[in-house]
C-alpha cells in the first residue's frame, strides 16, 4: 500500500480543472437573487442530498462528484449528513407522493438562508413519471426551487458547473 | 408423492392448460386446486419462485426448475379477489403479495403479514391498478411495526432520508445495548407507479421507463425488457446487436462492482479504497461514454436491437480499458486482502446462511456468497453467453467479505468477457454509401406475451410483458433481484452491532427504486 501511495504522490494529482460556472445557472440564480433577496453564504456550501423518488442514476453521478477526478471538496462544497448543517438541498427524483412529507420536513429542518437545487429531468417537472398516480411532478410542487440542472442524469461536469454558479452567486461575486 | 422430483412441465401439464402465445417459456392457466399443488411442490428445494405479480383479476407466478433451467408461468384467475398464499412455502413471496394487495386489491389467503407495503396512504387512491380503484381511506391508521418485547431493548428509527447520498427507506432497529436484536425494513418510499405508467404506452416509450426502474442497472433492465418484448412479438435481433448488448451489460457490471467494493471499504472507514476504486469506476463511465455516448449507457439497448453502434475507436478503447483495469485493480485487491483493519470489519460480519438464500431464492452476490451459484447468464442462459467463456464465482461463508470477493471475481470475469466480445463480435458490413447500418430491426408483430430473465450486477431481473396487437403495452411487470435480497438483510444484521449496519447494507446494495417501482 505504501508503494501505491508513493506512486500516487509522484504521479501528481488526477483532479481535473473545473468547468466554468454554468451560464444558464448563473442567469437563473441572478434572477432569483434579485427577487428573493437571498442572504449570502460566503465561499463555502454544505449540501444535503435528498432522493425524492429518483431511479438512483442521478445519485451515481452525484457520487462521482466526490471522486478524485472531480473532487468537489476543493471548492469548499461538501455533502453533509444532516439538513441542519446544510445550506443547499440537492433534490433528485419526481418527488414520489410517499416522499413528499419527508422532503418537506427536510426542507423545514434546513436553516435559512437556504437554496434548493432540482437535479435531473425528474426533479424539474416529474420527467417520464409525471403522469403517474404516485408522483407529485417535480420538486417545485413541494418546496421552492432556486436552480434547475437538467439531464437524465446530469453529467458530473454539468452538476459541477451548476454548483459553482451557486457558489459564485451565494458568495455575492 | 414427493413433488420436488416431479419435472416442472410434468406437474404443470397435470394442473393447468397451456396458454397460447407466451414465449419463450410456456404459461399455464390453473385452478385454485392446481395453484395449491404448485405451492406444495415449491416447498421442495429444486425449484425457485422467480416472480409473483398480478393484473386485474389474475395472479401469475414464474417458476424455475433450477437444475434443468426450465421456466414457466402459472396463472390463476381469482374472480372473488383472493388466491392461496405462497408465503408459507416461499417467504420471499410475502412482500410481493403485500404489493399485489396494495396495487390490485387481490388478497392472498392466509397471508402471513397483511399490512400494506407500497401503499403509504399518500396516493389519493387505493388499489390504483385494479379495475375499480377506490377512494383513499378517510383516517388511515399509522403503519404498525412488529412488536418487540424484552428487557433493556430500545429502538432506533432511521430514514427514510438517510445520512449519505443513497436512496430512501426506513429501518427500525431494536437493540440491546449496541447489539441489533431485530431490524425491520419499511420500503415503498420511491414508488413511482411504473407498472401503471407503462400501461397503454407504445413499446419505445415503455422501454424508456424500463430503463429507469433502477438506474444503476439501466442496461440490464433495458435488455430484459427488450428480450421480453422481442419474445412476445417473435422478433429476431441482429447478431451484432446481441453482442453489443452483452458488451454494455458487462461494462455496467464492472462499473457497479468497482463502486460497491470501494463503498464497502469506505463504510469500514478505509476511504483510500473508495478514492482509488471510484477513479476506476470513473474510467469505466468515461469509456462507456466515449463508446456509446452515455456514461451509464441509458436508452442504448432498445427493443429490436441497439440505439447506437459502438464508436469507431470504441473497440480499441475497450481493450485499453481492460488492460488498464488489469494493471490497476489487482494491487487494490491485494490491499483489501492484506489490511487487517479491513478484514477485521468484513470477515464474519453480516452472515446469511445458505438455507436462507435458498428459501428466499436470493440471487446475485447475496446468493453466490452463501453457496447459491445461480446466474441467469448460465441458467437458463441467453445469447451470446453460450458462446463465451466465464466462470460464476461461488463462496459459502455468506459474510460481508464473501460478498466483496464475489464482486472482485466478477470484475475479473467481466473484463474477460469484454475482451472476448470485442475480439469476436460480428462485424457490421458497410453499405454502398460506406455507412454502417445500425443493428436494429423494427419491433412489429401480432402481439403476444413474453418473459425474460437477465443477470444484472445485482442478480436476476425478471420482466414479463403482454404487448397489444397495436404495439402498445397491455401489462408489464419488472421484478428486481432486491425483492428476494432485502428480507435477508434483516437476517444478516441480527446479532451484529448497529455500527456495522452500513457495512452490511452496502455489501448487499439492494435497490430501493427497483423494488418500490
Ligand atoms: S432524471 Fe433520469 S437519471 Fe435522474 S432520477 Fe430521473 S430518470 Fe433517473
Amino acid at each position: 500500500m505504501l508503494t501505491h501511495i508513493l506512486k500516487a504522490l509522484r504521479g501528481g494529482p488526477v483532479t481535473e480543472d473545473a468547468p466554468p460556472a454554468s451560464r444558464d445557472a448563473l442567469e437563473e440564480l441572478g434572477a432569483r437573487l434579485r427577487t428573493a433577496t437571498q442572504a449570502r453564504l460566503g465561499r463555502s456550501l454544505s449540501i444535503r442530498e435528498v432522493d425524492a423518488g429518483s431511479c438512483n442514476a442521478c445519485e451515481l453521478e452525484v457520487h462521482a462528484l466526490n471522486n478524485p477526478v472531480y473532487d468537489l471538496e476543493r471548492f469548499g462544497i461538501r455533502f453533509v449528513a444532516s439538513p441542519r448543517h446544510a445550506d443547499v438541498l440537492l433534490v433528485t427524483g419526481p418527488v414520489s407522493k410517499n416522499m413528499r412529507e419527508a422532503l418537506h420536513r427536510t426542507w423545514d429542518a434546513t436553516p435559512d438562508p437556504k437554496w434548493v437545487v432540482a437535479c435531473g429531468a425528474c426533479a424539474i417537472d416529474g420527467g417520464l413519471f409525471k403522469d403517474g398516480y404516485a408522483v407529485t411532478g417535480g420538486v417545485s410542487e413541494v418546496v421552492p426551487v432556486d436552480l434547475h440542472i437538467p439531464g437524465c442524469p446530469p453529467r458530473p461536469v454539468e452538476l459541477l458547473a451548476g454548483l459553482l454558479a451557486l457558489l459564485e452567486t451565494s458568495a455575492g461575486k | 408423492m414427493y413433488f420436488g422430483e416431479d419435472p416442472l412441465f410434468g406437474l404443470l401439464r397435470r394442473i393447468g392448460k397451456p396458454v397460447a402465445g407466451h414465449r419463450p417459456w410456456p404459461r399455464y392457466a390453473t385452478t385454485a386446486g392446481g395453484w395449491r399443488t404448485m405451492i406444495e411442490a415449491l416447498g421442495g428445494n429444486g425449484w425457485s419462485l422467480l416472480g409473483l405479480w398480478a393484473e386485474p383479476g389474475t395472479v401469475h407466478a414464474a417458476i424455475r426448475e433450477d437444475m434443468a433451467g426450465d421456466l414457466a408461468v402459472v396463472s390463476l384467475d381469482c374472480p372473488d379477489g383472493t388466491f392461496p398464499s405462497l408465503s408459507a412455502a416461499r417467504p420471499g413471496a410475502i412482500r410481493l403479495e403485500r404489493a399485489i394487495q396494495d396495487l390490485f386489491g387481490l388478497t392472498a389467503e392466509r397471508l402471513t403479514d397483511a399490512r400494506p407495503w407500497l401503499d403509504h396512504d399518500r396516493w389519493g387512491v387505493r388499489r390504483p391498478l385494479s379495475d375499480k380503484p377506490a377512494a383513499p381511506m378517510p383516517n388511515p391508521p399509522p403503519y404498525t411495526f412488529l412488536p418487540v418485547e424484552g428487557e433493556g431493548l430500545h429502538q432506533v428509527p432511521v430514514g427514510p432520508v438517510h445520512a449519505g447520498i443513497i436512496e430512501p427507506g426506513h429501518f427500525r432497529f431494536t437493540c440491546n445495548g449496541e447489539t441489533v436484536v431485530r431490524l425491520e425494513e419499511q420500503l415503498g418510499w420511491v414508488h413511482k407507479g411504473i407498472e401503471g405508467l407503462m400501461r397503454g404506452k407504445p413499446v419505445e416509450d415503455a422501454a424508456k421507463l424500463a430503463a429507469r426502474v433502477s438506474g444503476d442497472s439501466t442496461v440490464a433492465y433495458s435488455l430484459a425488457f427488450a428480450q421480453a418484448v422481442e419474445s412476445a412479438l417473435g422478433v429476431a435481433v441482429p447478431p451484432r446487436a446481441v453482442w453489443l448488448r452483452a458488451l454494455m451489460a458487462e461494462l455496467e457490471r464492472t462499473a457497479n462492482h468497482l463502486g460497491d467494493i470501494g463503498a464497502v471499504c469506505n463504510d469500514a472507514a478505509f476511504a483510500f479504497m473508495l478514492a482509488e476504486l471510484s477513479r476506476l469506476r470513473e474510467l469505466v463511465a468515461r469509456t462507456a461514454d466515449a463508446c456509446f455516448g452515455h456514461r451509464l449507457m441509458m436508452d442504448r439497448v432498445v427493443p429490436g436491437g441497439v440505439a447506437v453502434d459502438i464508436s469507431e475507436d470504441g473497440p480499441a478503447r475497450l481493450l485499453e480499458l481492460v488492460a488498464e483495469l488489469r494493471r490497476r485493480f489487482p494491487p487494490l485487491v491485494a490491499i483489501y486482502e492484506n489490511k487487517a483493519s479491513l478484514q477485521d470489519r468484513t470477515v464474519g460480519t453480516g452472515v446469511v446462511s445458505g438455507s436462507l438464500v435458498n428459501r428466499f431464492g436470493a440471487g446475485g452476490h447475496v446468493g453466490r456468497a452463501s453457496g447459491r451459484g445461480l446466474d441467469a447468464r448460465r441458467t437458463p442462459s441467453y445469447a451470446p453467453y453460450e458462446d463465451l467463456e466465464f466462470e460464476v464465482p461461488v463462496r459459502t461463508e455468506g459474510d460481508v467479505n464473501a460478498r466483496v470477493w464475489i464482486r472482485i471475481c466478477e470484475v475479473e470475469q467481466s473484463l474477460g468477457l469484454v475482451e472476448q466480445i470485442v475480439k469476436r463480435m460480428p462485424g457490421a458490413p458497410r453499405n454502398e454509401k460506406g455507412e454502417r447500418p445500425l443493428p436494429r430491426v423494427p419491433v412489429e408483430g401480432p402481439g403476444g406475451e413474453g418473459m425474460a430473465l437477465v443477470e444484472s450486477f445485482r442478480g436476476e431481473i425478471l420482466v414479463w410483458v403482454r404487448v397489444n396487437p397495436d404495439g402498445t403495452i397491455d401489462r408489464c411487470h419488472p421484478r428486481d433481484p432486491s425483492w428476494f435480497q432485502w428480507p435477508l438483510l434483516e437476517a444478516a444484521i441480527e446479532g451484529n452491532i448497529v455500527a456495522d449496519f452500513p457495512l452490511c447494507n452496502k455489501s448487499f446494495n439492494c435497490s430501493y427504486s427497483g423494488h418500490d417501482l
